[in-house]
């Protein structure tokens, strides 16, 4: 396709022969959309951020690569050469087209501090999280909770309910979380639809009260 | 593809952008990672590759989280590679909805309804 082809770096071998990348033509969104939206979903590995992104989106989930490169800390250098690690981590995502004009993505990424470098450019101008939870891991929602507190992201928190998990109380866990009262905490199964979309509509309404505080 | 297999490596991503890092182009670093690309052209003979391919890919609008998952590039190689295309006019870039401390209430009801539909 191109007369520079020995210099061709597109990683051919991972796509199907012939056919470019890009998304198939039933992906494609309206000639029309004009700006996107989004949210981050964040939780412990395995609590269910790629199933709750598959559930809702119009589109297979997909997964895009962030790096961090960072001068190596505590390597020897005795050659006097900058040693420079560099971490990727995979997010996936995936998409609701909400209107003509109005496109929001969904973004999964997993909750534990090493991962947390990843937040500053995918907090930029989110509309807010979903804090899922595994109710027999409370300590990783733990710190990302304490974590969004800081970075003043408004979140809902959904416990996901596996079987077996032990079900706590709301007060409880309200407890446990240290959440604040006016914080939604609702129960979801990642793996339906409709439940993953009363997420993010009680993360929207809630967004909603924050944007428009009643005189009372 | 001299029978190279696909290489993700440092080397790889140099070659590609070459050897820009994001921290040179501010016009890549604006670019979130739901910024819409459009093209504005087709792809042409002589483009680099991965241009061609973006290009090609983004005939209808995509976001740039799109783009790096389908052409397996991490987002920081991509804002490179589509600051280039923006800067040669071959490409348009449609903003997020900018960053406020709270969305305003009437996005909050565009998003709500559009929810609702699913
Ligand atoms: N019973 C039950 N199982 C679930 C639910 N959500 C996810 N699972 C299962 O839990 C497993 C992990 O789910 P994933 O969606 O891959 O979790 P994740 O958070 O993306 O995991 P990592 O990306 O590896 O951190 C899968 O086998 C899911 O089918 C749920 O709501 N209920
Ligand atoms: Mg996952």
């Amino acid at each position: 396709m191109d007369s520079r082809g020995s210099e061709t770096l597109l990683p051919g071998p991972r796509h199907e022969v012939g056919t470019p990348p890009g998304p198939r033509a039933e992906d494609a969104l309206p000639a029309s959309a004009a700006s996107a939206v989004k949210v981050v979903v964040v939780g412990g590995f395995g609590v269910g951020k790629t199933t709750l992104v598959g559930s809702v989106s119009e589109i297979r989930p997909l997964t895009t690569e962030e790096t961090m490169t960072q001068a190596g800390v505590g390597v020897d250098d005795t050659a006097g050469v900058e040693r420079k690690t560099s971490t990727t981590v995979a997010m996936d995502f995936g998409r609701i087209t909400l209107n003509e004009q109005l496109v929001l993505y969904l973004f999964g990424t997993p909750g534990q501090e090493r991962f947390w470098f990843l937040w500053n450019r995918l907090f930029d101008g989110a509309l807010g999280a979903v804090v899922l939870v595994d109710t027999r891991r409370l300590e990783v929602s733990f710190d990302v909770i304490g974590r969004l507190e800081e970075r003043g992201v408004p979140f809902v928190v959904a416990v996901n309910a596996f079987p077996g998990a032990p079900v706590h109380p709301v007060a409880e866990l309200r407890a446990a979380l240290d959440l604040d009262a006016s914080v939604p905490l609702v129960d979801c199964d990642a793996r339906l639809r409709t439940s993953c979309r009363d997420v993010l509509l009680t993360l929207m309404r809630y967004l909603y009260t924050l944007a428009t505080p009643e005189p009372q | 593809m001299s029978g190279g297999e696909a290489d993700d490596g440092p080397e790889r991503m140099y070659v590609i952008t070459g050897g820009r890092s994001e921290a040179g182009g501010r016009a890549a670093a604006d670019l979130d990672l739901v910024t819409l690309v459009v093209a504005r052209s087709v792809p042409e003979p002589g483009m680099a590759p991965e241009h061609a391919a973006i290009v090609r890919m983004c005939q209808y609008p995509l976001s740039v989280a799109e783009v790096s998952a389908y052409l397996e590039l991490p987002v920081s190689a991509v804002r490179v590679l589509l600051a280039d295309l923006l800067a040669g006019g071959r490409a348009e870039a449609r903003a997020p909805v900018p960053a406020a401390s709270l969305p305003d209430a009437e996005l909050l009801e565009a998003v709500m309804h559009g929810l609702q539909r699913l």
